[in-house]
Formats: structure tokens, sequence, C-alpha cells
């Protein structure tokens, strides 16, 4: 049992370590330190899945009463259930291959142990926040990722556009997390516990479907999520959060921080279902957020950023399947999503390393013949993001598509634009991959892919291809959903055939090119339509200039308030005397004797004039 | 009393015009060794002023208050070429005007 409080330990030990080095460990230390601590983190959850697949049987362990005031005695307690198996196994699994992969990224960087320190934070603080029992300690770790999500995106800080991409990470999320505590505080006042398993029972017993307060509080949470998963209207710090190192995007933007909104919504899954409102707006949130950022990230021209468009859409899709109630689906998207998107970042990682840090796609090319590996692996990756048949994306993305179509209040729109998302997907995914890979080759790469690169390259590649026949110890967490047995085949050989079409459009438009892309692109509708697509929908300019603007000119407003200039006037006078006061001090000793002799000459003829 | 008799007005006289000179080299002197003779002149006139006085009507306070300037004088001088010193080494000069630190 002690095992359980070993797994977050490992990592949170290692990172103490390392910052109480400051960066004097030798390299290979830090390097062992860190990759090691996630290994046998690793190891731990392997043998608690283990136990957990032979007997079936939820775990819960009481470290200690975290705080004691009156009868809210939130713990330091863990809750081991078939949904936190899946996520920790995601978490320390491929947390471990990416820590493997940074030892080779970040080898010539000077804060070595620095980057190993925040990583292994992160991956501690993750861990808190899927086995916390209670959803204050939850919360714990959902702002402990927060902070490291932060700190990794302006690891290079001395670039002042990364440190403005963290602090815009940081603030936008802070949004939704300060709905999330007012969510935490509702529901503490109304059902009087935050231990997520009496809650639910509590939420059960007093509240019906339908009632106002449900909606209410999973409204707050459901802020928090979008926020934490960069879901509209929150979604705009994730494209900046790109500015960090390529593996920890792979991490935390993509396969794990990122889907903790996801988490959240499927752990508490009681809560929603009691307010179908708020089930409705999940799903409709998901399904406009997948379809925008699907269509931002056909225009873009970043590797990087088109994968974190691709992200945003992709958690579209587990929103969509929360929306709708297929949470194992939803679940296992989150599964599939984590190995094919951190192989996507893994493999675009890999081209940037060896293409001396160049980000823009249209300075690729050709790099088939020449990194064999990394292309491989984008090419496996880009196949389960389209959702290709038989790879992972493809069973995860098919389940959340025939629950869509099953769903019976709402009619098959939310299908019918999952279809679409799917579509734009594949054509945004190959385009990256004719793109890069394929045409003429403008640059030379100067190294290679080495061991600790290939190797979680390869392992994600297996995940990636095969992760769809993972079955997932479910059944018991989730409600069951009915049986697709109704659908009717048409339906799904739609949902196949999709993809197959995205691809070979994408082939005709950037590779083949049968259609040029350019007389689409060069005339004024296309012109437009893709700068308006570049610029992310106008979504930031319209933060910008609604929200960011007024408030700097209100502050700027209030730093010369009136009521201030009352004091300070008061201030300015002193001042003054003082000046005059000081320059009589002259520091010269003739001066000081000539004004005491003029002053007695003064003081004698007053006297004198008096006495007379 | 025999001897030359001087009359009061003429050693007063004498003894204001010692004191002016002694205060106008102290307000126009820069160099501190000659601000410290003309303080001295200045001790002295007014030591004058106090015998005369003293001699004018048969008093011995006179002389004894003369005593206590020579005195002090001579303390203050102590002190003085002590600074003296100090000021020579610290600055390389006997400019006062140098040594204006203190200026607010």
């Amino acid at each position: 049992m002690n095992s359980l409080a070993l797994i977050p330990a490992f990592p949170l030990i290692s990172a103490v370590l390392l910052m109480a080095s400051t960066g004097r460990l030798p390299r290979q230390l830090a390097a062992l330190l860190g990759v090691g601590s996630i290994g046998l983190s690793a190891f731990c959850v392997a043998s608690v899945a283990q136990q957990f697949l032979a007997d079936g049987q939820v775990r819960e362990i009481t470290l200690w009463t975290w705080m004691a005031v009156d009868n809210f005695t939130p713990g330091i307690a863990f809750y081991v259930d078939g949904l936190t198996i899946v996520m920790m196994s995601v978490i320390t699994g491929i947390g471990f291959l990416i820590h493997l992969y940074s030892v080779e990224f970040m080898e010539t960087d000077e804060s070595f142990c620095r980057y190993f320190a925040y990583m292994n934070l992160f991956v501690a603080a993750m861990l808190l926040l899927v086995m916390a029992d209670n959803l204050l300690l939850l919360y714990l770790g959902w702002e402990g990722v927060g902070v490291c999500s932060y700190l990794l995106v302006g690891f290079w800080y001395r670039d002042p556009d990364n440190g403005k991409a963290a602090r815009k990470a940081f603030v936008v999320t802070r949004v939704g997390d300060t709905a999330m505590a007012l969510g935490l505080l509702l529901l503490f006042t109304e059902l009087g516990t935050l231990d997520i398993q009496p809650l639910m029972a509590a939420a059960n017993a007093k509240w019906q479907v339908g009632d106002s307060l449900p909606v209410l509080a999973t409204a707050l949470l459901l802020g928090g999520a979008l926020g934490k998963s960069a879901q509209l209207p929150l979604h705009t710090w994730l494209p900046d959060a790109m500015a960090g190192p390529t593996p920890v995007s792979a991490l935390i933007h993509a396969a794990t921080m990122v889907t903790a909104g996801v988490y959240l919504i499927a752990r508490t899954h009681e809560l929603f279902l009691l307010a179908p409102p708020t089930m409705t707006a999940i799903a409709w949130i998901g399904l406009a957020t997948l379809l925008l950022a699907a269509f931002t990230a056909l225009a873009q021209n970043d590797i990087k950023r088109i994968l974190a468009y691709s992200t945003i859409s992709q958690i579209g899709y587990m929103f969509l399947a929360l929306g709708v109630g297929a949470f194992s689906a939803g679940i296992f998207h989150l599964m599939t999503h984590a190995f094919f998107k951190a192989l996507l970042f893994l493999a675009a990682g890999a081209v940037i390393h060896c293409l001396h840090h160049e980000h823009n796609i249209f300075r690729m090319g050709g790099l088939r013949n020449r990194l064999p590996v990394v292309f491989a692996s984008f090419l496996i990756g880009s196949a389960a993001l389209a959702a290709l048949p038989f790879t992972s994306g493809f069973y995860s993305k098919d389940s959340i598509l025939l629950a869509a179509w099953s769903l019976p209040e709402i009619e098959p729109t939310l299908w019918a634009g999952g279809l679409l998302g799917a579509l734009l997907t594949a054509i945004y995914s190959f385009r990256l991959v004719f793109i890069v890979f394929f045409g003429e080759a403008t640059t030379e790469p100067d190294k290679q892919a080495g061991w600790k690169m290939a190797i979680p390259l390869i392992i994600l590649c297996v995940l990636a291809a095969m992760g769809g026949w993972i079955s997932q110890p479910l059944s018991n967490v989730f409600p069951a959903t009915e049986g697709h047995a109704g659908v009717a085949h048409t339906v799904e050989y739609i949902g196949i055939a999709i993809p197959l079409i995205g691809l070979v459009i994408a082939y005709l438009l950037y590779l083949g090119r049968q259609v040029s892309i350019s007389t689409i692109t060069e005339s004024p509708a296309g012109k437009a339509l893709q700068k308006f697509w570049f610029s992310g929908a106008r979504i930031d300019d319209l933060y910008h200039n609604v929200l960011v603007r007024p408030f700097t000119g209100f502050a700027r407003l209030c730093r010369n308030e009136p009521v201030d200039l009352l004091y300070n006037s008061v201030v300015k006078l002193i001042q003054m005397c003082h000046r005059v006061l000081a320059s009589l001090q002259t520091g010269e000793l003739r001066w000081y004797a000539t004004s005491m002799v003029f002053g007695l000459v003064l003081l004698i003829a007053i006297m004198l004039r008096n006495a007379s | 009393m025999g001897g030359l008799q001087v009359p009061m007005e003429h050693v007063q006289v004498l003894a204001a015009l010692l004191f002016s000179c002694g205060l106008l080299g102290l307000m126009l002197r820069r160099n501190i060794i000659f601000m410290l003779m003309s303080l001295e002149v200045m001790l002295n006139s007014a030591a004058l002023a106090f015998v005369a006085a003293g001699a004018k009507w048969g008093q011995a306070d006179g002389q004894i208050i003369f005593l206590l300037i020579l005195a002090v004088a001579a303390a203050e001088i102590s002190v003085g070429l002590g600074l003296v010193l100090q000021i020579q080494r610290r600055f390389k000069t006997l400019d006062m005007d140098a040594a204006n630190r203190l200026r607010g």
C-alpha cells in the first residue's frame, strides 16, 4: 500500500534535490536523478496497476490530515481507481519517455538542472492532481501544474517574449481557476465536504436532475476545466505556450496537464450528470473549439503552433465525448491522444533540434531520407492524429463520433461537426507531413537524433499505432453507456472514409500539386480567409482590445489619481524647502564664519536699537 | 602711577582695530594657518581691552581674565594645530575651501 505514496514522492524528492543543488550537480547525475525518479515512479505505477487489474479493488490511503478546521478536514489522501490508474500510467509512462528524450534535447543547455527540477516537480504535482482523494488536494495539484507550466514556458527567460507567453499562460488559466475555486466553495457550503466520493453521494442524495444549484456548481468547475484544457473561450494561451522547450510542450501542453480539465469532469461526472444544461454546453463548446482550432491549424506555418492548435482541437473532441456522456470514450481519446501527440511533439522537437531551431515548415522539406526515424514517427503520429483506420486515434475518435451519433436529444449536428473536424484534422496533419518531409530539401540537418531521442520515439510509435487495442479498466468508474448496436453500418463507414478523403485532399493540394494551393491562397477572398485563420480567428486581438487595453488604460489613469495630488504636493513643498536649506550648507568654513559675523552684527544692531 | 599715560580711548580703538583685522583675516584668508593666526589676534585684542579696562578702574579682574584668555588660546591652538596636521595629511593642502565635503 505504501507504494501509492511513493509514486508522487519520488519525483518530488528528486525535484527538491535538484533545486537544492542550484545547478551545481554534474549533468550525468542530474539526468540520472531526473529520469530515474520518474522511472521508479513508473515502476510503482506498474505494480499498482498490475495488482488493480488482478483484483479490481479501489485503493485508498490517508497519509495525514492536511488541516482540521471544525468539520472540514481534508487529508493528504489518495484514491486510486481505474481512472486514476489510466492517468497515472500515462503521466509516468509517457513522462519517463519524455524525460529520457529531454536528456539529449537539453544536453547543451546551461540550465540543465533547473529543467529537470521543474519537470520533476510538474510530474509530482500532476500525480497529486490525479490521485487526490478530495477536491482541495486536487486543487493543490491543479495549481502546482499551473506553476510548473509557467516556469517551463518561460524557461528561456532571457527572451522577453518567452516571459510574456509564460505570463499569458498563467493569467489566462487563472481566470478559469478562480471560477473553479468558487465552485469548490459552493460545493463545500452546500454539501459540507470536499472528499470526492462522499461529495458525489451527498450530491445525488440532495439534488435532483435539473436543479439549478448543480448547474451553477458544475458551470464553475467547467470554467476551471476550460482554462486548463485550453477550450473556448480560454484557449488563447496554449499556442503561445509553445515558447517553452519542445519536450515541455510534449509532456505538459499535449499529453498531461491540458487534459486535467477532462480528468476533472470525468472524476466528478456524477455531479455533471445532475446538470444536463452543463453537459450540453460542454458538448457544444467542445465542438466549437475543435472546429475553430482545426481551421486555425490549417493556416499556420510554425510546426509547433500547428501541433498546439491540433491539441486544442483534439481536446475539443474529448469535451464533445464528455458532453454527450461518453466518459470512457473521452478518457480513451485522452490516452491515445497522449500517445500520438507526445510522439508528434517529440518528432517535431527532433526536427527542430536537427535543423538549428528552425520552426517554419516552409523552410524545411525533403527530410524524409535524411531523418528516417523521425519521418517514420511523424508519419505514424499523423496517421493516428488523422484517425486513419487501425491506428490508435481511429478507435478513440470513432467511439466519440458514434456516441455523438447515438445521443438521442441533440440531432446529428454534433456528429456532423465532429466529422468535419476529422476531415480538417486529416488535411492539416498530412499538410504538415508533406511539406516537412517531402518536396525539395531546403535545409540540411546538421546532426542526427541519438539513441536517447530515438528510443522514446520508437516506443511511442508502437503505442500510437497499437494503443487502440489497450482496454481501459474503467467499467466500474463510469455508468455503462448503451452499446452502439443500433448504429447503422453506414455511419461507421462514413467515419472510416472521412479521414481517407482528407488524406487525398492533402495529397492533391500539397504533394501531387494537381490543384494549385497558391491559386486559392492568392485570390483576395482566400488571402483574407488565410489571414483570418492565421491570427486564430482574431480572438487574441479581440481580447487585447476588449480586456487588455481598457485595463492598462484604466491603470494608467489611476497612476495620476487626484487624491494623490494633495499628498504629492506636500511632499513637493517639503522637498523644495529642503533644497533651499541644503544650499546654505556649503561645507566651507569661511562661509560659516562670515555668516556668523553678520548674524552677530545683526543681533547687536537689534539689541542696541531696542535699548535706545 | 608713573610712566607714560595712554588714554583709555586709544587703547580701546587699538583693540577694536586689532579685532577687526583678525575678523577680516578669518573671513578672507583661505589658509588654515592664517585663519588660526587671525583667531589669536582676535583673542589678544579682547585681552588687551580687558587689561586696559582693569588698569583704568584699578581692578585685578582684567588681568585674571587675561590669564584665562591666554589659557584658552593655548588650548585652542594645540587642538587647532592637530587639525592642521590632519587636514594637510588628508587633503594635501591647507586651503580650507578644499575641505567642503559636508556641503548639503
